[in-house]
Order: structure tokens, then C-alpha cells, then sequence
């Protein structure tokens, strides 16, 4: 089975995995960061966000093969002390429900707010668009991107 | 300090001597009314430890206590709010609280269950009891120590203190408190003097969801532990007839191909375990791999070949027979005030409507799955269920084990919305487990997930109102839906009471398709259906939507009947609320509200929408909530509730599109199958009553009314009523935003 050198969270790994593997599932089942979420498997609702080279990217849809040479950052590995500006703000709104898609909403905003920092209403929901919250914490997220920019900017 | 077990225990006592065994750092309460009436002492309490007992406190020796959370978390926030209840009574700083998840204990807890939006309403005095028995038992040892009477000695914030002032911390009485007398006749506090609860109190588990910690079932590991991947048939009424593994098993990562559902046929000629679906009889082929990846692939790699075994079945044909159904006589009446029949013969003017809805999945993000380990000692079970005790009386039936070897941990759960009520997945898991020998996970895909569900199922309703002489005279309710649907309380909601002649029907289609609870069932569809009859029908009687409402309200005052579920009271006042905060019915240009007013799982809500045209398109721009759920426990988890629920409602009266052809499900993932986005939220403005009755739940009730004043603001923005869902499809201009 090929071997895949991958750079996560600022470590580095060698894997054995089929090159098809997705990456999620090598973060998950074998490096054991479980933040980053299973929920479709077809990139419908950034669940398993994750960044790669500070762009927010879908790790169910990117095999292990093509994630070598990447800078690759999980939600375990977003801030150190879990005080990252937008970890911070869903904090401070109370944004989950049952939290399962957070780490996925947290992942995608927190790319999004690197690249503009001062967004409008209409900006932010249309970063958010792809992500999706069963129960529908939209608004909370929302108001809690806005919290986040404004740390930021 | 007392550690010998040969001192005779009562039950009481057991409670809180069972505690010094644990080694003095920590002292349990753990007891009352929340506890059993048989809990029982272990057989040797010098080896007890800590984790073998439940409590609901502990306190430690510093004065830090920690709560057991007893309920099964799916995201209604009842892992902060129950502890809130006890730290509240206990009088203990939140700051010093830690919350654990408890596992399952039959022998000591009572209904550790997440349904029906009880949890907060039947733990309400229960849980405060506990935390205030605790708390007189710390002052009855701070007073002894002191020489003084209890009565003279209060106690705040972890601190109690004597009349001369002295005071004396939790933490250093602990171990003589726990030696007294339990005390009864305990006082609760007056709503007035609450510090915890009415409070903002964040998510327990806020931090560990933040930063990507393991909570869900789906994050559970053991060492040695693989993954098994079930395939089952492809369409409802198949099962299977052959197999070809041969290319999965040569794969590295498979471990194995196995079958199941031997030992659960076996079980079913028992009977059907509480909160389980009726299972396929079926075979199931499962992939047991390394990874999830592994036994996924697996799966992809296995030939299958099924037969029909039942009908396949369509949703075409479920439509015919349930409008059929509709329009027949089979009924069974479930209310029957009055003389219907007599009321419309006399009426001026009879309304009737059909309303139509899908059977809807319920895509819970975390799909289904388990962890179960089979061996000689116990069965252990992990993972994310809403009737944990249901889920180890089934394994412990499939299995032939006695109960006691049955060991359930619960995980938080990637959202439940009734789907994890049913433990097929549980059972599947322990089948699994059982025929390997290992530990095992199974895991569902999202196209296991969403194409073997237990669905809502797809209902039908026709109702009818009589008017004579500007009043309603009758009102006759029919439901015809897959497998049924209508529940016992249900036909004492609004509007029984209000009407002199009042019928409520129902008749059930049989059929193979699973179909089961979905958040706010019975009512999820129902609410929309006679929200929008009323808009109509005030409409017809030309009289305001609102009056007409109160005016009805007003008839339950005046004839109180035991037969009403709801109290017209409550129910007015969130009218009155929504359409004040709202500025219902005064007219805004280019805003088009719709109102809808309902009660379900005790809580009482009016809600609001605001419709705007975009381009000719309605845009649905703000929805008003008026709730009375008695105290508001955690007012940031409520808020999230209502919020949520609402939003939930928009999105599946809106856009769930879920039917079935030859048995086969319509859609697989989210691809194929829309939920609601951000882009599509409307802002959610809430306003809680005030009001010191005790708590009624939240995870259900803002959901139901929203779909109709959806539907009704609809109407006025575009002159269109609509009876069937999702609306999206049968709104005539198909290019709605919203």
C-alpha cells in the first residue's frame, strides 16, 4: 500500500493509505483528529471543512494522494488554546445546538474572515452558504461571523 | 469515616454512605425523587467505585461539584439545563459545576429518554428536590459542627454562614453532611430568588465542540476496535437472495463479509422491543474492515442480488388510496363532541380542504451508528441513542443475555429529531458484534442513512367547518396517513373546546415503509394544515384571523372541560403577544404576514411571518415567535430552540421533497434532497411570557405553527393558498427565494 507524507496542524505524518482514500478519513481513522466531521461524503454540507493552504476545502472530496505537499490545517489545529477569534465568537453567541457541524461552520468562516474582514450580511451568507446545520443555527452563526470580524479587522 | 460494609443501610442511607467508599475525595448525593424507589445497595461497597454508582452531585473536599446529566443530549440543551436545575436548589456558584454525561442506569434513574420535549418538565421538581436536599444536609453538618440550630444557618453560593457571621465552605463539611440523616420535607425556593436558572448559562460542552474534541458516537474508539458497513435492500418489500464477495474479501482492508438478521428474526417471534422499527426480515450482508474507508469500499465491492418479497410501493399510489381512505367510512373516532353531521345539514356554509404532505427523512448530521463489544462478561454499548433503555432490553433480547450484562454509554448525538428513538442501528451493531467477536462500529453512510430511515410519514388530512349565522357551528377533522399518525392527546389540542360540535377521525394505510416520530410528530404537518384551514376560514366568515381566534379562545373560558389540553389563557396571551410585537395587521407596505397560533407538547407559541415579493417572488424576510414554556430554564438554550425549530419548519414546509417509486426512496443525499441554507433564513425575533409555572419543553413546539404562517402570508403576498407540500413545488411561479 503507497505511503503519503502529510503536513497537518504544523506536524508532519506518514500514512498508509489507498491513494482514493479521502482524507477525512485518514484524519479521522488514522491520525485520530475526529474534529473534522462525517456527515455526506459528496461535498454537499462542509462537515469535514478543513483548510488547505488557508483555503477552505472539502476533505471528503480530496483524496490522500493529492493532499501531499499541502499545508494542511484542522480545526484541532486553528488556534492552540481553542481562542482562534471566531472559536471565540461561537462561544460568546452560544452558536451549537447539537455542535456537530460546527467544527465544519467554524473552519469555513474562519477561512473567509482571513480573506475579508469586514463583511456585509450578504457576504457572510453567502460564505456560509455551503455548510449545512440540521438544526438550524444559521442566525446564531451569523451574528457570530460578525463578532469574529470584528476581532479581526 | 465510615467505610464498612456490614453497617445495615436503608435505601437513604446507602445514597450517601455509598459515597465515602469511593475513597473521601468525593461525596455523592445521589438520591430522591429522581432516583428510583428500589434503588439498590451494591453487594460489596468496599469495592465500590466511583463510576459504578450513579449521583447526581458529587462534591469534593474543595467545594467543586460535579452533576451527572442523566438525559440523552441530541442538541436540546438538556446536558446544561437539568444540572442548571440541581446547581439552582444545591446553591453552588455554575462557575463550580462540571457536568458529566451519565451512562444508562435502570436501577437508578428514572426515563432516560430524549422524546417528546419532556425532559426539562418532567425533571422540573424532581431535580430541584435533589440539589435542595443536598444543600440541607451541608447546612445540617455546618450546624452541629458549630453547635447551633440548622434553622439559625443559611447557605449561598457554596458558603454557609451562622448567625454570628461565622461561615464555612461546602467543601469542609462534605464528609460529615454525607453522614446524616437524609432530611425531608424539603423547601424549594421561590422563582423570585433564582440565580441559575432565568440565567444565560453557554453549552456545557461549548469548548470541546469548538476545538474538535470527540463527542459524538461516530468519535468513539477502542483498541482493537473495526468498522462494519451493513448493506441492506435497496427498496422497501426486497430482501435478499444471493451475494458475491469475492472481489471485497481480496481487498487489504477487509477483514470480512458476514451475514445478520438470523438472531433478529429470531427475536421479532417474541414480539417487537419497545422503540424499535418493524425490521426487515431480511438478511443483511455486512463488511467488516479496518477503517470506515475500508469497510465502505467493501460494500461499493459486493455483488448483490435481491428479490421481492412484498409490495413495492409508490408514492403515486399511496396518494390514491389514502384521498380513497379520505373519502371512505373506515375511521376510527378518536373525539366526538356534539353532532357534526347535524351542525353541517344546518350549516349556511360548509368549508372543506385537503392537505397533503411528503414522508420526510430526518438527516440527522451524525448518521446512524454504533459501537457494540460482545463478549462472555458484558455487552458494551456506545453511541448515540434516545432511548438508551429501550436499546439494551432489545440487545439484551437479541442476544439471550440477561439485562444486567447489558452496558450502555451514551455520546452526545449529532442531532436526533425522533430518528434515534428507534434502535434498529443499535441492534444491527450487537448482531454484528455478536457474530465476530470483536469490537465493533457500524456505520451508516449518508445513503444508508437517508434511504433506510424511519420516516414521517406521508399524511393526508381533510377538514371541514361549519358556519351558521356568522359562527363556526362544527368542525369535523379526517386524517388518513401511511401507517398512522394521530395520537391520543392530540384531538384535545385547539380546537376542542372552542367548538360545540367537534369530531376528530383517523385511519391508517398499511405499509412496508418504516415510518416513525419526527420532531413535533403528530403535529408537524397537522399544525400546518389547520393553521391555514383557519386562515381560510375566517376568510369565508369575514371576520379578523385574530378575533376569531380569541373569540374561540373565549368559549374554552367559559366551559373549562377536563377534555382540553391546552389552557386558552396561555394560548391568547402569545396571540396577543405575537400580533403586538409583530404589528400584525397593520398594514406595512410591501410586507405580507401570515399568523399562526398553536399548542403541542405543553408549550404554547404564536408565530408571525413576514413575506416580501422580490422580482413578484415571495421572500420569506422575518418570522415573530411568541412562546409561553412557562420559566425559561437557560434563556440562551431556549432561544436556540425556538430559533431552531422555527427555521427547521421553514425549511421542510418549504423545500422536503421525499417520496417513494417500486419502494425505492426518491433521494440518497444531500445532492438529491434539499435542506434549508443560510441564504434561505429569514431573522427569527422570540419573545418569551413571563411567567413563574413550571417549565414545558422547547425542542419541538416552535416547529409545528410555522409551516402555516408560511403558508398564510403566502396568500396575501400572492393570492395563492397552498395545500400540499413542499410548497415550493405547487407555488405556481416555481422561482421562490425564501
Amino acid at each position: 500500500m503507497p505511503t503519503f507524507n502529510l503536513k497537518i496542524n504544523n506536524k508532519a505524518y506518514t500514512v498508509e493509505a489507498d491513494s482514493d482514500t479521502p482524507l477525512l478519513w485518514v484524519l479521522r481513522d488514522q491520525i485520530n483528529l475526529i474534529g473534522t466531521k462525517y456527515s455526506c461524503g459528496i461535498g454537499q454540507c462542509g462537515a469535514c471543512t478543513i483548510h488547505t493552504d488557508g483555503i477552505a476545502n472539502r476533505s471528503c472530496l480530496l483524496q490522500v494522494s493529492q493532499a501531499e505537499g499541502m499545508n494542511i490545517t484542522t480545526i484541532e489545529g486553528l488556534s492552540e488554546y481553542g481562542d482562534h477569534p471566531v472559536q471565540e465568537a461561537w462561544k460568546a453567541i452560544d452558536v451549537p445546538q447539537c455542535g456537530y457541524c460546527q467544527s465544519g461552520q467554524i473552519m469555513t468562516a474562519a477561512a473567509f474572515l482571513e480573506k475579508n474582514t469586514n463583511p456585509s450580511s450578504e457576504e457572510i451568507r453567502n460564505a456560509m452558504n455551503g455548510n449545512i446545520c440540521r438544526c438550524a443555527s444559521y442566525r446564531s452563526i451569523e451574528e457570530a461571523v460578525k463578532v469574529a470580524a470584528k476581532k479581526m479587522s | 469515616m465510615q467505610t464498612s460494609n456490614k453497617i445495615s443501610f436503608s435505601r437513604r442511607s446507602f445514597l450517601k454512605t455509598s459515597v465515602l467508599a469511593s475513597g473521601g475525595m468525593l461525596i455523592g448525593f445521589n438520591l430522591f425523587n429522581a432516583c428510583k424507589e428500589d434503588a439498590k445497595m451494591p453487594v460489596d461497597l468496599s469495592q465500590l467505585n466511583y463510576n459504578d454508582f450513579n449521583a447526581f452531585i458529587k462534591i469534593s473536599e474543595e467545594g467543586k461539584v460535579t452533576i451527572f446529566a442523566t438525559n440523552p443530549e441530541i442538541g436540546q440543551g438538556v446536558k446544561t439545563s437539568m444540572p442548571m436545575l440541581i446547581a439552582e436548589e444545591l446553591d453552588v456558584l455554575w462557575e463550580d459545576v462540571y457536568v458529566v454525561q451519565a451512562p444508562l442506569d435502570t436501577e437508578n434513574y428514572r426515563n432516560q429518554t430524549a422524546g417528546g420535549s419532556q425532559s426539562l418538565r418532567r425533571n422540573w421538581e424532581p431535580l430541584r428536590q435533589t440539589g435542595a436536599t443536598a444543600k440541607q444536609m451541608l447546612v445540617n453538618a455546618a450546624a452541629a459542627r458549630w453547635g447551633v440550630e440548622a434553622s439559625t444557618c443559611t447557605a449561598k453560593q457554596g458558603v454557609i454562614i451562622n448567625a454570628n457571621g461565622e461561615t464555612i465552605g461546602y467543601g469542609d463539611v462534605v464528609l460529615e453532611a454525607a453522614q446524616l440523616e437524609v432530611p425531608e420535607d424539603i423547601s424549594l425556593k421561590d422563582p423570585k430568588d433564582f440565580t441559575i436558572i432565568g440565567t444565560k448559562t453557554a453549552n456545557v460542552d461549548i469548548d470541546k465542540i469548538i476545538t474538535g474534541k470527540p463527542l459524538f458516537g461516530l468519535d468513539y474508539k477502542e483498541a482493537g476496535m473495526v468498522y462494519a458497513s451493513v448493506i441492506r435492500p435497496p427498496a422497501f418489500g426486497q430482501v435478499l437472495e444471493s451475494f458475491d464477495a469475492t472481489t471485497a474479501k481480496r481487498m487489504p482492508g477487509v477483514i470480512d463479509v458476514i451475514t445478520i438478521g438470523e438472531k433478529a428474526r429470531a427475536m421479532l417471534t417474541e414480539g417487537r422491543p419497545n422503540w424499535s422499527v418493524k425490521l426487515s426480515t431480511t438478511d443483511k450482508i455486512v463488511v467488516v474492515g479496518k477503517t470506515i474507508w475500508d469497510a465502505i469500499k467493501g460494500a461499493k465491492a459486493v455483488k448483490t442480488t435481491w428479490k421481492t418479497d412484498s409490495n413495492l410501493e409508490s408514492t403515486k399510489e399511496h396518494d390514491k388510496k389514502l384521498l380513497d381512505l379520505l373519502n371512505g367510512n373506515k375511521f376510527r373516532t378518536r373525539r366526538k363532541d356534539g353532532d357534526v353531521e347535524k351542525a353541517f345539514a344546518e350549516a349556511d356554509k360548509v368549508v372543506e380542504r385537503i392537505y397533503e404532505s411528503t414522508f420526510l427523512p430526518h438527516n440527522t448530521m451524525e448518521p446512524m451508528n454504533f459501537f457494540a463489544n460482545v463478549t462472555p462478561e458484558k455487552v458494551h454499548l456506545v453511541g448515540p441513542t434516545q432511548t438508551p433503555e429501550a436499546a439494551a432490553n432489545a440487545v439484551a433480547s437479541l442476544l439471550g443475555r440477561p439485562i444486567e450484562d447489558i452496558h450502555v454509554d451514551l455520546t452526545r448525538m449529532g442531532g436526533g429529531f425522533g430518528r434515534r428513538l428507534y434502535n434498529d442501528y443499535v441492534i444491527e451493531a450487537a448482531e454484528i458484534a455478536d457474530k465476530i467477536k470483536m469490537p465493533v462500529k457500524m456505520v451508516s453512510t449518508r445513503e444508508d442513512d437517508m434511504t433506510t430511515g424511519v420516516y414521517r410519514p406521508a399524511c393526508k388530512y381533510k377538514i371541514a367547518a361549519s358556519i351558521k349565522d356568522g359562527k363556526l357551528t362544527g368542525y369535523h377533522l379526517k386524517e388518513a396517513c401511511v401507517n398512522g399518525n394521530m395520537y391520543g392527546l392530540v384531538p384535545n389540542f385547539f380546537p376542542a373546546g372552542a367548538i360545540a360540535n367537534y369530531q376528530v377521525d383517523s385511519v391508517p394505510l398499511r405499509s412496508n415503509i418504516t415510518t416513525g416520530a419526527w420532531r413535533a410528530p403528530y403535529t408537524n404537518f397537522l399544525a400546518i394544515a389547520e393553521q391555514s384551514f383557519f386562515d381560510e376560514l375566517a376568510e369565508e366568515m369575514e371576520v379578523d384571523r385574530v378575533q376569531l381566534h380569541m373569540d374561540l379562545l373565549d368559549n374554552v373560558k367559559k366551559n373549562p372541560s377536563p377534555k382540553v389540553d391546552y389552557s386558552p389563557e396561555r394560548l391568547q396571551g402569545v396571540l396577543q403577544m405575537v400580533v403586538e410585537k409583530s404589528n400584525y395587521g397593520k398594514t406595512t407596505e410591501g410586507v405580507y404576514q401570515g399568523l399562526s397560533v398553536y399548542y403541542c407538547h405543553n408549550t404554547h407559541v404564536a408565530e408571525v411571518a413576514d413575506v416580501i415579493l422580490d422580482n413578484g417572488m415571495p421572500f420569506i424576510k422575518k418570522v415573530t415567535c411568541a412562546i409561553d414554556c412557562g420559566i425559561v430554564v437557560n434563556p440562551l438554550g431556549a432561544l436556540n430552540q425556538a430559533k431552531g425549530g422555527v427555521l427547521d419548519g421553514i425549511g421542510h414546509a418549504m423545500y422536503a421533497d421525499f417520496s417513494f417509486k417500486d419502494g425505492v426512496p426518491s433521494a440518497n443525499n444531500f445532492s438529491s434532497y434539499q435542506l434549508i441554507r443560510m441564504g434561505q433564513t429569514p431573522e427569527v425575533d422570540v419573545h418569551f411570557a413571563k411567567s413563574d409555572i413550571a417549565p414545558t419543553g422547547l425542542g419541538e413546539p416552535t416547529l409545528p405553527p410555522i409551516g402555516g404562517a408560511v403558508a398564510n402570508a403566502i396568500y396575501k403576498a400572492t393570492g395563492q393558498r397552498l395545500y400540499k407540500l413542499p410548497f415550493m413545488n405547487n407555488l405556481q411561479s416555481k422561482e421562490v427565494i425564501g
